[in-house]
């Protein structure tokens, strides 16, 4: 037992893939048995992921989901930052030219309409649970546009810490249910071509959310939504501490 | 052979994070702006180049293809690693201004989409995976 405890220990990586290979495995044939392939194996491998990370939290009280688990800290390298950008970029192979210079400038103003949007959104539901300073109804804002946002502008205009934390969750609530909703809505927000993804992924934004949800959907969007979403909190990270913060402080 | 494939998709990274992290000290902001879409950009023009054709046909090409198959897996692993915890217990004012920030997103996107040309459906995926 204890060697076999090493064994797993010391080769986390291999371990991680075992179990993504065993849980993608299960997921499909849900998918095909209960479901006659109507939601699709990767998005049921994606929502068993969430839940495995919710129990894993409890059960940790840590907040990287099952990579706080001893022997399972392996995957957390393979669905960290460092092999998710590793495989983002690698399924811009084989995309066209033509199509991303097409929604070029239609994928620019999704970028802004999606950053505005959702920091608008975030600030009403800020002002609805009675915050009335500017720095917090910005940095709930800036959560709703993605949980690196909500923390970057919170700190950087001075909001209190668990203003900070709260919007950190609401950034990772959108990022959570961005994963299952796109799926879902796919087909009635017209979701099925080239341009339609670059538009989703600057609406978006959320990394994760839009690699999850357009893996989802059909991985051939994927590169298209993520080309545009990951420029989101970058310029989200612009906007939050300085336009976005002298508005709200100008009206409140 | 597969590692110069591999070796493109990491040059093609590596590059696009330092640029993005360049771009974000330019800003002003403390965020890499647009990295990984850069990278994508480089691998799409290598893609199309004459000169680096050996790097991206054959057994080259299969060392990018690899890590775009396993892209999925990739992001069920990510998916297992989220905070789930911290979403669930933000209360309701976390959850509202989540869920509702994705509502109205999901429904400009058809509005949005309807600027300038238009781009065909796709053919529909067969189910093989």
């Amino acid at each position: 037992m204890e060697t076999l405890r090493s064994v797993v220990q010391a080769n986390g990586l291999v371990v991680a893939f075992l179990c993504v290979g065993l849980s993608v495995w299960l997921s499909y044939w849900l998918s095909r048995h209960f479901t006659r392939g109507r939601i699709h194996g990767s998005a049921i491998a994606i929502i068993l992921g969430l839940l495995a990370a919710y129990f894993a939290g409890l059960f940790t009280g840590g907040s990287r989901g099952v990579a706080d688990i001893g022997l399972l800290a392996g995957i957390g390298l393979m669905g960290g930052g460092m092999m998710r950008d590793f495989g983002i970029v690698s399924t811009a192979f084989g995309v066209h030219l033509q199509e991303l210079r097409k929604a070029g400038v239609v994928g620019i103003v999704s970028i802004f309409a999606g950053v505005i949007v959702s920091f608008v959104v975030g600030a009403l539901v800020a002002l609805a649970f009675g915050y009335t300073d500017a720095e917090s109804i910005t940095t709930i804002g800036a959560g709703a546009v993605t949980y690196i946002v909500g923390p970057v502008t919170g700190t950087a205009i001075g909001a209190s810490s668990d203003v900070i934390a709260l919007a950190v969750a609401a950034g990772v609530v959108k990022s959570i249910l961005v994963m299952i909703g796109t799926p879902l809505v796919a087909s009635r927000i017209g979701l099925n071509n080239a341009q339609s993804a670059m538009v989703f992924g600057g609406l978006m934004g959320t990394t994760s959310g839009v690699a999850g949800g357009l893996a989802a959907t059909d991985p051939r969007l994927v590169p298209y939504g993520a080309m545009t979403a990951t420029f989101y909190t970058g310029i989200g990270c612009l906007m939050g501490p300085s336009v976005l913060y002298f508005i709200v402080r100008a009206l409140v | 052979m597969v590692i110069y494939g591999v070796a493109l998709l990491a040059a093609c990274l590596l590059a696009g994070l330092y640029l993005g992290e360049l771009l974000g000290q330019l800003l002003g902001v403390q965020a890499n702006v647009g990295g990984v879409g850069i990278a994508m950009l480089m691998l799409v023009l290598a893609g199309g180049s004459s000169r680096l054709q050996s790097l991206v046909i054959g057994a080259s090409g299969e060392g990018v293809k690899f890590w775009s198959a396993m892209y999925i897996p990739i992001v069920v692993a990510m998916a297992a690693s989220q905070n789930v915890v911290a979403a669930v217990s933000g209360g309701m004012l976390a959850v509202l201004a989540g869920v509702l920030a994705v509502l109205v997103s999901f429904a400009l996107v058809p509005v949005l989409s309807r600027i300038g040309p238009q781009s065909p459906p796709l053919p529909p995926l067969e189910e093989d995976r």
